[in-house]
């Protein structure tokens, strides 16, 4: 079973698709991180050598920032408009949508369940 | 799209000659502006900002941080009401 930057392990997926469970790795990235790791997207993940799982981990670990740093990185970048006291970090503080979206119908992502 | 790089960040002009006299003199007067749509520059850190919403100034200490908003984005202009039950309608925050 592969094992890619700490607790992921997708089974039997194309690794092309199985890269993108990863926090931060999309179709893009996943096809990027393959080819530079000179790995075929089509290969099932539980086909994977030790050798071409190593170059995968070796390509993430240089190139991308994923999961928990990932995480901690964003939540970082929030905070900071939080504690600024700007138009953004009022919005982020309330829950409401941050890019001037309309409030009064929809907006459900950001406000969570209806309520009443 | 983003704002190309070769113009420099927008400061409005009479802003600018206002932040350069108080830069100068070192004064702690309260520049107060009705140009929200300016950028912070670096210039602008450890000045105060009295920033129109079109109804009041609203103070604004400028940080470190804020470089690279504008200032209208700490001046806000609506007030926010919601519902809040027993007391009818109050405002928030």
């Amino acid at each position: 079973m592969a094992r890619i930057a700490g607790v992921d392990l997708p089974r039997n997926k194309r690794m092309e698709i199985a890269l993108t469970y990863i926090f931060g790795l999309g179709r893009s990235s996943a096809r990027q991180i393959l080819t530079e790791a000179g790995v075929n997207f089509d290969i099932k993940s539980d086909d994977v050598t030790e050798d071409d799982l190593q170059n995968i981990r070796r390509v993430i670990d240089e190139k991308y920032k994923v999961e928990g740093d990932l995480r901690r990185e964003i939540l970082g970048n929030v905070k900071r408009l939080m504690d600024l006291g700007c138009y953004r970090g009022l919005r982020h503080r309330k829950g409401l949508p941050v890019r001037g979206q309309r409030t009064k119908t929809n907006a459900r992502t950001r406000k969570g369940p209806r309520r009443r | 799209m983003a704002r190309s790089i070769k113009k420099g960040p927008f400061v409005d002009d009479h802003l600018a000659k206002k932040v350069a006299v108080a830069k100068e003199g070192g004064s702690r007067r309260v520049i107060q502006t009705w140009s929200r749509r300016s950028t912070i520059t670096p210039d602008f850190v450890g000045l105060t900002f009295a920033v129109y919403n079109g109804k009041t100034f609203v103070p604004v200490s400028v940080t470190e941080n804020m470089v690279g908003h504008k200032l209208g984005e700490f001046s806000p202009t609506r007030t926010f009401y919601s519902h809040i039950k027993g007391e009818g309608k109050g405002r928030k925050r």
